[in-house]
């Protein structure tokens, strides 16, 4: 990334000429004010601020579903959203979903039913899957291969992750 | 990424302003923040609209009314959507991934920019990115690139599922500016390439998507959208069909159709419109369809294969619309 700053043409307006701006978020239940960059994506402001680096960087262009969090409740994919567009957002990441020792339920199923190899796209898609549940999308095999399509895994683990999402929603 | 000046724009107002003296509109920001970070896209200042009131689903008497700022996810899970017009719900679900469909808006789906990869390719030459400098296209790789609408300067397809959806349902937008506010044809936004393909649409500079209107009615019940892609989901069209018919007695009483992934912007299919316009509905009517909606088609290198699968993917997508409802 380039030097921090933002233009000072004559255009702009007041108030935006500052090298950075401050932002108020909730990440995993706790209001974090910050100053950044406005180019910041909420993905990096989690991994390179916040040191919550659970949250992968694939692609960094929207095409892995890597860098999944929920933001206000809904999966979304961080890189590609800048966070001074979410003042007061609350963001969920996986380092929000075990209790303790306890795992989540999803995460214990990705457990039972190997739902990976090598682990980097995990956080993404518990978080992805979380969100496919919670919208009612997780009813057959078929429909959560449809509605879990924006998370990539190189490993292939598919089948074992399709497993662990429908377990989940069916137990409800 | 380039800087730039960044500014939440307060109401209605404020944006336009903004917009009239050079910011550049962002709300779900899915395209541009990944040409911004390409630095394809280098805005010096960036105008963040999504607190504006512009978010609500509602219907009329004659009219599904969608804001400018609603997601693609809430408008596909909007029961108003599911009653009046499912095959919109239909084609905005066969597009992108449920993470970017929670984010991407409506007015910033129809303003998506190409797919083409020379566009993002900053040391190849792309006319749409670099006015003059050339179509690496042409003579590239272009199984994905058009064969409607195309010229000796630009052939790449416009990539919205829900535009083509659109088009084919006459909906309309509703925009505001400095000069006040207008409503043309949803068909009417783009622009066909010719030699500015860097200019790829009608509204005026600052002027802001502030609603789409979608015509109730006849064609609500037999209209179905058809997607044929590389992968099962979460993939551009190869070719894509938005087929909706007005059935009465067994007869197509009129048709409404238009195709993505073919043509440079979202494509009408009249001659097939009128093909069926009349006849009793059946396979015979389709297939004068597809026929109808390849005609005037221009292959290029690598695409000859889509004049025919648009033939066939015309004549399918009707055939669903036949039996739903």
């Amino acid at each position: 990334m380039k030097e921090t700053g933002v233009l000072a043409g004559e255009q702009l307006p007041a108030g935006t000429r500052s090298q950075s701006v401050a932002v108020a978020l909730t990440v995993n239940g706790e209001l974090r004010r910050l100053e950044i960059d406005p180019r910041l994506s909420i993905l990096d402001l989690l991994r390179e601020r916040l040191g919550l680096t659970g949250t992968k960087k694939g692609c960094n262009q929207g095409a892995c579903g890597a860098c999944t969090v929920l933001l206000n409740g809904k999966r979304i994919n961080a890189c590609l959203t800048l966070a001074v567009m979410h003042q007061g957002a609350e963001i969920t990441t996986i380092e929000r979903l075990a209790d303790g020792e306890t795992l989540h339920p999803l995460q214990a199923a990705f457990i039972e039913h190997e739902g990976f190899q090598c682990g980097y796209c995990t956080p993404g898609q518990i978080l992805s899957g979380i969100g496919c549940i919670a919208e009612g999308h997780a009813t057959s095999p078929d429909e959560i291969r449809f509605w879990m399509s924006g998370n990539i895994c190189r490993c292939g683990a598919y089948p074992g992750i399709v497993a662990a999402v429908g377990q989940v929603a069916q137990e409800g | 990424m380039q800087p730039f000046a960044f500014q939440t724009a307060r109401d209605e107002r404020d944006a336009l302003a903004a917009g009239a003296a050079g910011g550049r509109y962002i709300a779900g920001g899915t395209t541009l923040i990944d040409l911004m970070r390409e630095e394809v896209e280098r805005p010096e200042w960036l105008v963040d609209i999504n607190g504006l009131p512009m978010r609500d689903i509602r219907a009329t008497a004659d009219h599904l009314i969608i804001g400018a700022l609603a997601r693609m996810a809430e408008v596909a899970a909007d029961p108003a959507t599911a009653q009046l017009q499912p095959m919109l719900a239909e084609a905005l679900n066969e597009g992108a991934s449920p993470q970017l469909r929670n984010m991407a808006s409506i007015g910033g789906n129809l303003m998506q920019r190409v797919r083409c990869p020379y566009f993002r390719m900053l040391d190849a030459p792309c006319n749409k990115r670099a006015p003059g400098s050339g179509c690496a296209a042409i003579d590239g790789i272009n199984a994905g690139h058009a064969i409607l609408g195309t010229s000796a300067h630009c052939v790449a397809t416009h990539p919205s599922d829900l535009a083509v959806a659109l088009v084919a349902l006459d909906a309309t937008l509703m925009v505001r500016g400095a000069a006040g506010e207008r409503t043309f044809p949803v068909e009417e936004l783009y622009r066909l390439p010719g030699d500015t393909p860097h200019l790829e649409h009608s509204l005026q500079p600052g002027e802001l998507i502030v609603e789409v209107r979608v015509p109730r009615g006849a064609f609500a019940e037999h209209a179905r959208y058809l997607k044929v892609r590389d992968r099962s989901s979460y993939e551009f069209a190869v070719v894509s069909v938005a087929a909706a018919l007005d059935i009465r007695d067994r007869t197509i009483w009129e048709a409404r159709l238009a195709a993505g992934g073919v043509g440079t912007v979202p494509w009408r299919l009249r001659a097939s419109e009128a093909a069926l316009a009349g006849q009793p509905l059946g396979v015979e009517a389709f297939r004068a369809a597809g026929q109808a909606a390849v005609q005037g088609g221009r292959p290029l290198s690598g695409n000859g294969f889509k004049v025919e699968m648009l033939r066939r993917t015309t004549i399918r997508a009707l055939e669903m619309a036949g039996k739903t409802g």
